[in-house]
């Protein structure tokens, strides 16, 4: 079992001094989460680090490809809304 | 780039920016705590014509969500808080600030301020600061933060010798923290609601009184959120002065929809420009407020108002020569020749003075004409755009920001500076051209007049319809002699008659 990142990731590096493991690697072309080392904090925390503390909504994915922290948990905006809004901005 | 002579000196940009004031606003503070942000741009509003300043975007993670920020945000034309176009190594961010300190040599400071929050990158931010601190000494140091993880690391910071330390502070209530905070990361958790916001108001007010108890001088930063936290932040003010912060920012929440923060879209405004300023009125008791911040990006360069970051890209700075030791001592030739300068303008000028004179006798004349239960200084709010920042000699349209003055009995004096459209200075595509003007006279709401070397047919009636007067007549006229002389006019021609309480007379009439 293993968690991953998604492109919603933003790189903020939040995360990279968190994880017990030292699983997850800064590739210049994305970050990712090395799957043999990952073990989603089992044994080390109560709460997966990485998911914990990233702000991006859909960035962190279980190992099903699940947003941990999907659309609107983060920061209280619906997809709905933001969607309605943002196609409003295009049209103008 | 390659003048000698720094780039402020020879386009006059920062005074074309409003720096009209001369007096000290600082002239409040103790000895010490003013010979120690004397040369901080950010700090001294009178410091701010004469020194620069530099962030460096060094700390990409943060511990919190604010509801006015959007972590995913990075457009180079945006100019607020946590954007930036450029994240640096410490190695890199010291070399950027070695390379900018010797082609702006008027840099005093260097800060830390995001993208995200400096102290839940600490490894990072103080390697910055190690780095600067032994290749350029001169260069002071600071970091804002939003205080969650500030108590933990007040020892760091001290032994950091990083002398400024801003706090943003929004609330002391965590039921307002509630609606602006929807989680903070705390203990290897992700903690949300009222509980959250408790911690991180009782974190920040630990490191504020840790930091005071160490001498580190402390600003607090506030966003003033309509709605929100509006009626709470005088009491903000009051707390955080009572506990030694030395001065207290508080600045208008940034909410366009179109920068996909939660307050962006879920409609939530932002204060107009009257707010803004009842509400540092209101706060401003025995300290002077901030009037003159920017709300810099997190990577700007430069003197307040301007951002010559693109100056100084990586790859930029790799093809720059620099010699380092000779950049220091040009610094401090400069930076001398600033103080000597500043000596030399502290002295009373004259032509104020008259114009105060002749104001006081017209009041004095207007008074005798007045029942006595009438109130006795009549104050008002008038508007000036200028270029140089002592004279009316800007177009109206040219104008980027304007400068209000309140003249009353005791004079002319400049009450804030706001900026028309300020935090974009895109293409088209950003914003809409057409909207300038609405823009502008919304920074002017609460103005009796708007003094301006020019102004078109357009314009002019769109302010009369909002009950701006639009003077023309003072084209090239010291400002303060200028506004004064408007002001008895106004006096004169009876248009101060309301009774001016709480509300300035325009407000009350309106």
């Amino acid at each position: 079992m293993a968690f991953q990142i998604a492109e919603d990731c933003i790189r903020c590096w939040a995360c990279v001094p968190l994880c017990p493991n030292g699983a997850i690697a800064t590739d210049t072309a994305g970050f990712r989460i090395q799957p043999n080392r990952c073990t989603e904090c089992a044994g080390d925390f109560a709460e997966a680090q990485c998911a914990s503390i990233c702000p991006a909504e859909g960035a962190i994915l279980d190992a099903a490809g699940e947003p941990l922290n999907p659309p609107g948990s983060l920061t209280g905006i619906p997809p709905e809304r933001r969607a309605a809004v943002m196609a409003e901005i295009r049209a103008r | 780039m390659t003048s000698d002579i720094p780039r402020q000196e020879q386009t006059g940009a920062c005074r074309a920016r409003g720096c009209g004031e001369r007096a000290d606003a600082l002239a409040h503070l103790p000895e010490p705590i003013r010979r120690r942000v004397h040369n901080h741009p950010c700090f001294s509003e009178e410091a701010h014509q004469h020194y620069a300043r530099m962030h460096v975007a060094v700390a990409p993670a943060c511990n919190i969500q604010c509801h006015y920020c959007n972590r995913k945000y990075d457009c180079s034309n945006e100019s607020r808080p946590g954007v930036v176009s450029e994240l640096l190594t410490p190695e890199q961010a010291v070399q950027k600030a070695l390379a900018v300190a010797a082609h702006i040599p008027q840099l005093s400071v260097l800060g830390i301020a995001g993208p995200g929050d400096p102290l839940a990158n600490p490894e990072r931010t103080l390697a910055t600061f190690r780095g600067l601190a032994e290749k350029a000494p001169d260069i002071k140091l600071c970091l804002s933060t939003n205080g969650l993880a500030l108590p933990d690391l007040v020892e760091e910071i001290c032994a950091h010798n990083i002398d400024h330390v801003t706090i943003t502070i929004n609330c002391l209530d965590p039921d307002v923290g509630a609606q602006i905070y929807p989680w903070i990361f705390w203990k290897n958790r992700r903690i949300r609601g009222r509980r959250a916001a408790e911690i991180l108001i009782d974190q920040q007010q630990r490191g504020l009184e840790a930091l005071v108890a160490r001498d580190v001088l402390v600003k607090v930063n506030s966003v003033l959120i309509p709605g929100v936290n509006d009626t709470h932040l005088e009491e903000v003010s009051r707390v955080v002065k009572a506990k030694g912060a030395f001065l207290h920012n508080v600045m208008p929440l940034i909410s366009d929809p179109s920068h996909g923060t939660f307050y962006g879209l879920m409609g939530q405004r932002g204060p107009t420009a009257q707010e803004l300023q009842s509400l540092q009125d209101a706060c401003a008791g025995d300290m002077r407020m901030m009037r003159h911040c920017r709300q810099c990006r997190a990577d700007a360069v430069g003197m307040l108002g301007e951002d010559r970051s693109a100056e100084f890209t990586l790859e930029r700075i790799a093809a720059m020569e620099i010699d380092h030791a000779a950049a220091l001592e040009r610094r401090r030739r400069v930076q001398a020749e600033i103080e000597a300068r500043r000596r030399a303008e502290r002295a009373p000028r004259g032509e104020v003075r008259v114009a105060l004179a002749s104001l006081n006798s017209a009041l004095g004349k207007h008074r005798r004409n007045r029942p006595r239960t009438e109130p006795e200084r009549p104050a008002v709010h008038i508007a000036v755009a200028t270029q140089s920042g002592e004279r009316v000699d800007q177009h109206f349209g040219h104008a980027e920001e304007f400068l209000i003055y309140e003249a009353s009995a005791q004079g002319v004096r400049l009450v804030a500076r706001r900026a028309v459209d300020r935090y974009c200075s895109g293409p088209a595509a950003c914003g809409e051209a057409e909207a300038a003007l609405e823009a502008a006279v919304r920074a002017l709401e609460g103005c009796a007049a708007v003094l301006c070397a020019k102004i078109g047919f357009a314009p002019w009636s769109r302010l009369e319809a909002a009950g701006i007067l639009p003077n023309g007549e003072r084209a090239g006229e010291p400002i303060a002699e200028a506004v004064a002389s408007v002001y008895r006019e106004m006096l004169d021609a009876g248009e101060l008659e309301e009774p001016v309480g709480e509300l300035p007379a325009w407000q009350a009439s309106a």
